[in-house]
């Protein structure tokens, strides 16, 4: 049948990619080696490139998002699941969804001229007085930077690690709750207690799903990141992701460039970090709900 | 004495943690509140007729707006609407066609593996669906890399294993009896998937072809290197196209008034279409669970 055929076609793929990638990264491969992965330096007129400003870049902006945006979506978690009622529940969800449904580059042109004037104005000169002895938060104050794409990715993810972990709370057993409150505890204990430490894995799962999407981001992170390729000190400091930095200079190589077949080389970094990413993620997730859950992520 | 202190503490906690977890949907709210308005303000304010019509002005920046022509974004919308149709067109058949062998031919560990490399799939940063086209032109047709065909075949990639999983789940729950039936009624293998299951699964394959659309149609980055972008419209399958997003990403950063503009002007229409795509999909789902509940 045809169909056999088809299922294989999602294999086909997956090997081309990985295949196509290598091929057009060979030249950078040969001549970096894995000294590519710790090289911060990335010069086009020297054709010195190097991944590690860019690793760095996407390290941070996604740490940043998972401290900003993981405590929030897991309190919307339990504020849908444990407190609310249900004639607020199903409207309140799908506005947190609605988050999902606006095209990144949208919340790109918000951050230019929304989110980086209100950063750069009010909540790094803030941060700067309370915290500016601690090094990440010195130096010239942009607008754009390292900071400011966390702060996008922040409430990107929100969406995602929200709607996961609300399956998690659901997935927990009504009995659990009822135990926890027969013997006295209080809403938030039986939460902390019995419901959150029950749906742990789940939760964890949600939390390495939004990391996956938070390394992938691109448009968003790039137009507000401030694109400067190397690695600053300061939170503040303008910098690159590995997807912002193919995504401003995939024009600029030339074909057959050494700088072409580096930037290629990235995609193919970005390409297997997505992939360890999210094979533990599907892993940890299929784990609690089986094999149900929707592609929908 | 003490445990009345202690109760009042634990009560006064109950009510803080309670509390924060109502400041964390208001902390969510807020920029989702922000953009919708902006976006709502600054693009209505640019919306008239010239900006369906017209394809996008050259850059002007004069004190008073008013005397730079304003031009539209007709180029942009034609772009992603062939954009879009195109790889409708590639990914919807092969997906389904795909989630077909998951649920109702696939035997042993390969469906398995399938399926999680599926998922897998949909996990991958957009612009490596773009890399992996633009790489495969550079060997198949180093001369012509960037067209509507390339931006088509790149959303495709992006598209196919939504399609495919959600094409699954759609095929999983119609019950056997019916294949039962139709076997026993002698029909063949492949007429029963195609007559009877398909069809009977059909609004939930409609609404995981939406759900890939919503998913493709605000995308940027894999049309950066696919795609281009062109400031003239173009309809021709090897020639380079504009699209909506693009508009929006190269227009934003410039330092021009108009584009900037325009910029917000592009991005109410695509937020309308992108929440109407996200709406049709909630209603479809909806009524499928409505009356799964009533058959139950």
């Amino acid at each position: 049948m045809g169909t056999g055929s088809a299922g294989v076609v999602v294999l086909v793929i997956l090997g081309l990619i990985v295949l196509v990638l290598m091929v057009n990264s060979w030249r950078s491969m040969q001549t970096f080696g894995l000294g590519f992965l710790a090289n911060p330096l990335w010069d086009p007129n020297t054709n010195q490139f190097g991944a590690l400003a860019f690793i760095y870049g996407t390290l941070v902006t996604s740490a940043l998002a998972l401290l900003l945006g993981v405590p929030i979506s897991i309190g919307i978690a339990i504020f849908l699941v444990e407190l609310a009622p249900a004639s607020v529940r199903t409207p309140l969800t799908y506005v947190v969804e609605l988050l999902a449904a606006i095209p990144s580059v949208v919340y790109g042109l918000w951050g230019i001229f929304v989110l980086v004037p209100v950063m750069a104005n009010y909540v790094d000169p803030a941060l700067q007085g309370a915290l500016g002895f601690l090094p990440i938060f010195q130096g010239f104050i942009y607008g754009y930077g390292l900071l400011t794409g966390g702060v996008i990715l922040a409430i990107m993810i929100i969406p995602t690690v929200a709607s996961l972990s609300r399956d998690a709370l659901l997935a927990v057993p009504q009995s659990q709750r009822e135990a926890a409150l027969s013997l006295g505890a209080t809403r938030w204990e039986s939460t902390r207690m019995a419901v959150l430490s029950y749906a742990r894995s789940g939760i964890f799962g949600a939390i390495i799903l939004g990391l996956g999407r938070a390394f992938g981001e691109t448009i968003a992170v790039t137009m507000v990141i401030g694109n400067a390729n190397e690695i600053p000190l300061s939170l503040f400091g303008p910098a690159q992701t590995l997807s912002s930095l193919i995504a401003t200079q995939i024009l600029e190589g030339l074909q057959g460039s050494l700088q072409l077949s580096a930037i290629i080389e990235l995609a193919l970094v970005l390409l297997l970090v997505t992939l360890v990413i999210n094979i533990f993620a599907r892993i940890m997730v299929w784990r609690v709900f089986g094999e149900r859950t929707e592609a929908m992520g | 004495m003490t445990g009345f202190d202690r109760d009042a503490r634990r009560h006064f906690k109950n009510v803080a943690m309670m509390g924060l977890t109502v400041a964390c949907i208001a902390v969510a709210l807020i920029p989702l509140g922000s953009i919708l308005y902006s976006v709502a303000v600054q693009g209505a304010s640019v919306i008239n007729g010239s900006f369906f019509t017209d394809v996008q002005p050259a850059p002007c920046s004069p004190s008073p707006l008013a005397a730079c022509s304003q031009g539209g974004v007709a180029n942009a919308i034609v772009g992603t609407l062939l954009l879009l149709a195109l790889s409708c067109l590639i990914a919807i058949p092969l997906g389904i066609l795909t989630g077909i062998y998951l649920a109702e031919y696939g035997r042993g560990p390969m469906v398995g593996g399938v399926r999680f490399l599926a998922d897998v799939m949909t996990g991958f940063p957009s612009i490596i669906m773009g890399m992996f086209i633009y790489s495969s032109l550079l060997i198949v047709s180093p001369g012509r890399v960037f067209s509507l065909l390339a931006g088509g075949l790149a959303l495709a990639v992006l598209m196919l294993p939504f399609v495919a999983r959600t094409t699954e789940e759609a095929l999983r729950l119609v019950p056997n009896s019916l294949r039962e039936a139709a076997l026993a009624l002698g029909l063949p293998r492949f007429r029963v998937t195609g007559r009877v299951v398909l069809s009977s699964a059909r609004e939930g394959v409609i609404t995981g072809a939406i759900l890939a659309m919503s998913r493709a149609g605000g995308e940027t980055a894999p049309l950066i290197m696919t795609a281009f972008g062109n400031p003239f419209m173009a309809t021709r399958l090897d020639q380079p196209v504009q699209a909506m997003s693009l508009l929006i990403y190269r227009f934003a950063a410039s330092p021009y008034a108009n584009w900037n503009a325009l910029a917000w002007g592009t991005a109410l229409i695509l937020v309308i279409m992108m929440l109407g795509l996200s709406i049709a999909v909630r209603v479809l789902l909806r009524r499928r669970f409505r009356e799964r509940r009533i058959g139950a």
